[in-house]
């Protein structure tokens, strides 16, 4: 298994609570909190039992046959799409909501990029009959419509956020603002593994259940454990879950796929990981889009998911130690990605999972075609039907 | 106890009580700004707190947050902060404060040392509760600045004891649970904040956030050593100029005791 943090909740050098200090008996209650529903068989068997009848896990782990003829090598995807909202992002939301009931909480607040967090927060607070309140920037409002009408039709209140960007990064500020606020009441789910300590620490543990599957699922339909685990990261929240089924195997490389956007050298990209350095931003410490000063820049990706300027403390961990290495796959790299495995294997995957299926390529160039790599899938591209139709119209280079 | 902590303190002795204006260093531009605080300086103001523009500042409500982004799309940077300061402190002896967010104390390995050789009595970080601090805390007082804690009404008894005793300079006592920015009254949480600060020591105690006008000054002062005002004088600068905030901060000083 995956290591808890340091009791700073670092990861290496990474993480820590910058925080307000209104907010940090807050963090300090979630810790315990938390600490002390995981040990709880109850709490546990709670959300598992969730997870079966109303997620729909465990999710398949799918042998893509044709798209590993076109890549040259053995691929296994960890669907979940296949969850109920279509992402990843419910086994957080719903772990979290649980969680704040159990706190006595009677809010609930979330921000949201490409909307399937917000979707998936506003789902479980549904569930569990809590009011719920979604912070999402303009901008994102704009290319997500779908996803705005689908959380006001599961009863929460979208709030737009304007400042900056319009995007994840300002979305994530505001929502901290109102914890800060409400934070007697008020529960915030964050939905990646970023923030103040807990949170990086609490998301893995309820993302960590995709590794654990794709882990006894590769096992037993490959015979034995894959030389690659990979999939997208922004915040990393799909990548850490799936990482944390195979950290402690050394001979299984692990590969996060940033958001290139542009192109690196376009300085249009959210690729915090690969061409970022350390700073702090929402509570933590980690690699980040910043100017000389200190000032965060403005991410670009097409996905909506993937569009923010930090990452998690985790993933710079991982990178620094030299056990995950991150690669990046451009707004074009990751539409045709989309395309291909829509035409190989029948899945229209997120725009976020597409990249991680466009670096299949440069991450197999040195690998024979017995490789075995298992890519998480980490949503469904329904939400992005609008956004490619509207590139589509125009010539794209494939 | 350096000069900050001693002028409170003094001020206190002598029945006054403290008004600590905030500024947003750069909005609308850097000579504006300093000429903002001079003024602020010279019409009687114990203390100023000049914020360091940063992009994403999550203690900060909507005044504050456009000021920053306004001296930002200026041009503002970082290093500016110290010329500006080495100005104020050749025309001021009232005591320079620089409010800023963490990571841009970060991305300037001697921020702290160019901002004492500034002339800056003291730093607040308002997104660096004490567990990240200590180094930061260290660095300061080798360089003779005090690193000023907060406490807030969701503070643990606890909690303010350790900032009591690690703080110098004055305790900034957060009024209520949110960012900065106007509200229509004073927090009912003050007097129990208040309370449990004083029952643990007796550093200058200034409350801010959320205190816009003489009323509310008033009503704060009265059970604690001063208050700190931001984004109505921010807002009344972008609004109407160095006059207006000048006669706003003028409203409030004069409604708060000065003392024998």
């Amino acid at each position: 298994m995956a290591s808890p943090p340091d009791d700073r909740g670092r990861f290496g050098a990474y993480g820590g609570r910058y925080v307000p200090e209104t907010l940090m008996p807050a963090v300090a209650e979630l810790e315990e909190a938390f600490a002390a529903a995981w040990a709880d068989p109850a709490f546990r068997a709670e959300l598992d039992e969730l997870l079966r009848v109303y997620v729909g896990r465990p999710t398949p782990l799918t042998p893509a046959r044709r798209l590993g003829e076109r890549v040259g090598a053995e691929v296994y995807l960890k669907r979940e799409d296949l969850c109920h909202t279509g992402a990843h992002k419910i086994n957080n939301a719903l772990g979290q909501v649980l969680l704040a009931r159990r706190m006595g909480k009677r809010r609930i607040i979330a921000e949201t990029g490409a909307g399937q967090h917000g979707v998936a927060t506003a789902t479980a607070a549904a569930l569990f009959g809590l009011p719920c309140e979604v912070y999402m920037g303009t901008e994102d409002m704009r290319r997500q419509a779908l996803n705005v009408f689908r959380m006001r039709l599961l009863g929460a209140e979208v709030r737009p956020v304007d400042a900056g960007s319009g995007t994840l990064k300002d979305a994530t500020s505001e929502a901290i603002r109102d914890w800060v606020t409400n934070v007697e009441d008020t529960h915030y789910v964050i939905g990646s593994v970023v923030g103040p300590h807990p949170y990086p620490y609490l998301v893995r543990e309820l993302q960590s259940v995709i590794g654990r599957e794709a882990r006894a699922q590769v096992l037993r339909a490959a015979g034995r454990l894959p030389d690659v685990a990979m999939a997208c990261v922004g915040g990393g929240s799909n990548a850490i879950g799936l990482f944390a089924g195979f950290v402690d195997d050394p001979e299984v490389a692990l590969v996060g796929v940033e958001a290139a956007g542009h192109g690196l050298a376009s300085g249009k990209h959210a690729a915090s990981l690969s061409a970022g350095r350390p700073g702090v931003l929402h509570g933590s410490y980690s690699y980040l889009l910043q100017d000389d000063d200190g000032q965060v820049e403005i991410a670009h990706s097409i996905s909506a998911g993937l569009d923010y300027p930090g990452v998690g403390p985790e993933h710079a961990a991982l990178k620094d130690a030299g056990r995950a290495l991150y690669v990046s796959a451009t707004d074009e790299a990751a539409l045709a990605a989309m395309r291909l495995l829509a035409e190989t294997e029948g899945i229209i995957p997120a725009l976020e999972s597409a990249h991680a299926v466009a670096a299949l390529g440069e991450v197999l160039a040195d690998r024979g075609p017995a490789t075995i790599v298992v890519v998480c899938i980490s949503g469904r591209g329904d939400k992005d039907m609008e956004t490619v139709a509207a590139i589509s119209a125009q010539p794209v280079p494939v | 106890m350096n000069r900050l902590e001693r002028r409170l303190r003094d001020l206190r002795d002598r029945g006054g009580k403290a008004f600590a204006p905030y500024l947003m260093l750069g909005d609308p531009d850097l000579d504006a700004s300093v000429a903002l605080a001079r003024d602020l300086a010279a019409s009687g103001a114990d203390a100023i707190e000049i914020g360091v523009p940063f992009s994403d500042p999550l203690a900060d409500g909507p005044v504050i947050q456009a000021a920053g982004h306004r001296a930002l799309s200026g041009g503002f940077r970082v290093e500016q902060a110290f010329a500006a300061l080495g100005r104020l402190r050749a025309e001021t002896e009232v005591p320079l404060l620089l409010m800023v967010y963490h990571t841009t104390v970060l991305q300037r390995p001697r921020f702290v040392e160019e901002a004492a050789a500034a002339g800056a009595a003291g730093l607040l970080v308002p997104d660096q509760p004490r567990e990240e601090s200590a180094d930061l805390a260290a660095r300061c007082r080798q360089a003779g600045m005090d690193l000023i804690p907060f406490v807030a009404p969701t503070s643990t008894d606890a909690r303010i004891a350790a900032a009591a005793a690690e703080g110098g300079g004055f305790i900034y006592g957060i009024s209520l649970t949110g960012v900065t920015g106007a509200r229509a009254a004073l927090s009912s949480r003050v007097p129990d904040l208040v309370r449990r600060v004083r029952a643990r020591c007796d550093l200058p105690l200034l409350v801010g956030f959320g205190i816009s006008g003489p009323e509310q000054a008033v009503a704060a002062a009265a059970q604690c050593d001063g208050v700190i005002v931001g984004s109505a004088i921010v807002a009344a600068h972008h609004e109407g100029g160095r006059e207006r905030a000048l006669a706003s901060a003028a409203s409030i000083r004069a409604a708060l005791p000065r003392g024998t």
